[in-house]
């Protein structure tokens, strides 16, 4: 449907900011992303899956990303990875795919509204929480080549 | 000479004129094209929908038109009516549109629009309840593009915003011995609109540089785009920013701070318009 259709198009404009398209000309990069279960912050967890899967295959990146959902409570306390049940109680959902690169904005998307400054607020937490994912993908990375 | 300039090196052509901090068609980096709104049944002419607008920005034409119809609501939320966007982008708007099912930015463009009006509460859903778990309104919110230079989402709502604002609902009662709906169609009201959201888009450009309002050349010169969404009280109804170049925290607070600016433009010329169709 129209929500496929929509996240499709964020998580391929995702990869094509960091991928080096031009080192493979002529060529399709196929990614396909089957959901088995839906627990919360799906988006980024569709992110962090598109980019460990870009370096498990090889390719060249200009850059790491990850992806970070912000849930902004009621009584405005921002929470990081909310689950289902937090999704529906928050007012807002935030989720920004961050580049591991000065922790720049690769992709954002919101569902509900905040003001300027509650989503400068949880930008800053997302930046802070990317640290946190990037080391999971360097330990990830170096458990997979230490076996080898 | 500059034609085949153009042609041959298009980045090349407009960096030149970037870097003196304007555009080819004469605008400055923040400027946005003309916006001009036709509302209602004597300027648009759909006379068969229930609201209509047509937006021209610039070149960027886009028509919408609202039908109401009545419907059961659903069972899980049975005081809530329906509202279904669809935009539409047909082959006569553009080169790159074939005739056929819905291609991706279609599709995205309708998702978006269905987030914009369910963040911003614009209309809410139980303003549109006839009779709570029997009858409720469904508006059918048909968005075509007639012309596609660039800035579609802009475009499409508000094009959304004034067609709505021009929508009247006839008053429907629920007979209490059949129990059938009655439509007294000489009894209208208008819709409650309680937001206005109004959308700034922009285009990256190398990385670093923002304009706004960018035509359909621009876009495809551009490294990424960015909508924000924001309504008359300085929230942030939505943040679309789909892939493309990074940006720092300090840049999309440019953009918002121009998207806020670009609100009380955009709400001075609808209201304006407003006042000025409606018989005195």
């Amino acid at each position: 449907g129209v929500l496929e259709r929509s996240r499709e198009q964020l998580l391929r404009q995702t990869c094509e900011a960091v991928l080096l398209g031009v080192l493979h000309p002529r060529t399709a990069i196929s990614l396909v992303l089957q959901v088995l279960s839906d627990a919360g912050s799906l988006l980024s967890c569709c992110l962090n899956a598109a980019c460990m899967a870009l370096l498990d295959a090889g390719l060249p990146l200009a850059a790491l990303f990850c992806g970070v959902t912000c849930a902004l409570q009621p009584d405005g306390t921002i929470l990081l990875d909310p689950t289902a049940r937090q999704e529906q109680e928050a007012r807002a959902i935030l989720t920004f795919a961050i580049a591991s690169r000065e922790r720049k904005v690769l992709m954002a998307t919101t569902k509900g509204s905040c003001s300027v400054e509650e989503m400068q607020q949880c930008l800053a937490a997302a930046q802070s929480a990317a640290s946190t994912i990037f080391q999971f993908y360097r330990d990830s990375v170096h458990r997979r080549y230490s076996k080898c | 000479l500059s034609i085949c300039f153009r042609t041959v090196e298009p980045l090349e052509y407009y960096r030149r004129f970037l870097k003196e901090n304007c555009r080819p068609d004469g605008r400055e980096l923040g400027e946005f094209r003309t916006t001009t709104v036709n509302i209602g049944k004597c300027l648009c002419s759909i006379t068969t929908a229930d609201g209509s607008a047509l937006v021209k920005l610039g070149n960027t034409t886009v028509i919408c038109g609202v039908k109401a119809e009545l419907a059961a609501p659903a069972v899980d939320s049975a005081n809530k009516g329906y509202i279904v966007p669809n935009v539409e982008l047909p082959s006569l708007c553009a080169e790159r549109f074939r005739s056929g099912p819905p291609g991706e930015e279609a599709q995205a463009a309708s998702q978006f629009i269905a987030d914009v009006i369910e963040n911003s509460q614009m209309i809410v859903k139980e303003d549109l309840c006839i009779a709570n778990g029997k009858l409720a309104w469904v508006l059918y919110c048909d968005i075509i593009c007639l012309d596609y230079d660039g800035n579609l989402l802009d475009a499409s709502v508000f094009a959304l915003l004034a067609a709505l604002k021009n929508v009247q609902l006839p008053l429907v009662t629920i007979n209490e011995e059949t129990g059938l709906s009655e439509v007294n169609l000489k009894q209208k009201n208008p819709l409650i609109i309680r937001k206005h959201p109004v959308a700034t888009s922009f285009a990256i450009f190398d990385d670093t540089l923002l304009i706004v309002d960018p035509t359909a050349e621009e876009e495809d010169l551009a490294t990424g785009t960015v909508t924000i969404v924001t309504d008359e009280e300085g929230r942030l109804c939505s943040v679309h920013k789909p892939g493309g170049s990074p940006l720092t925290g300090a840049k999309l607070q440019d953009c918002i701070t121009r998207a806020i600016t670009r609100h009380k433009e955009v709400k001075k010329l609808i209201d304006k318009v407003i006042k000025s169709i409606t018989p005195k």
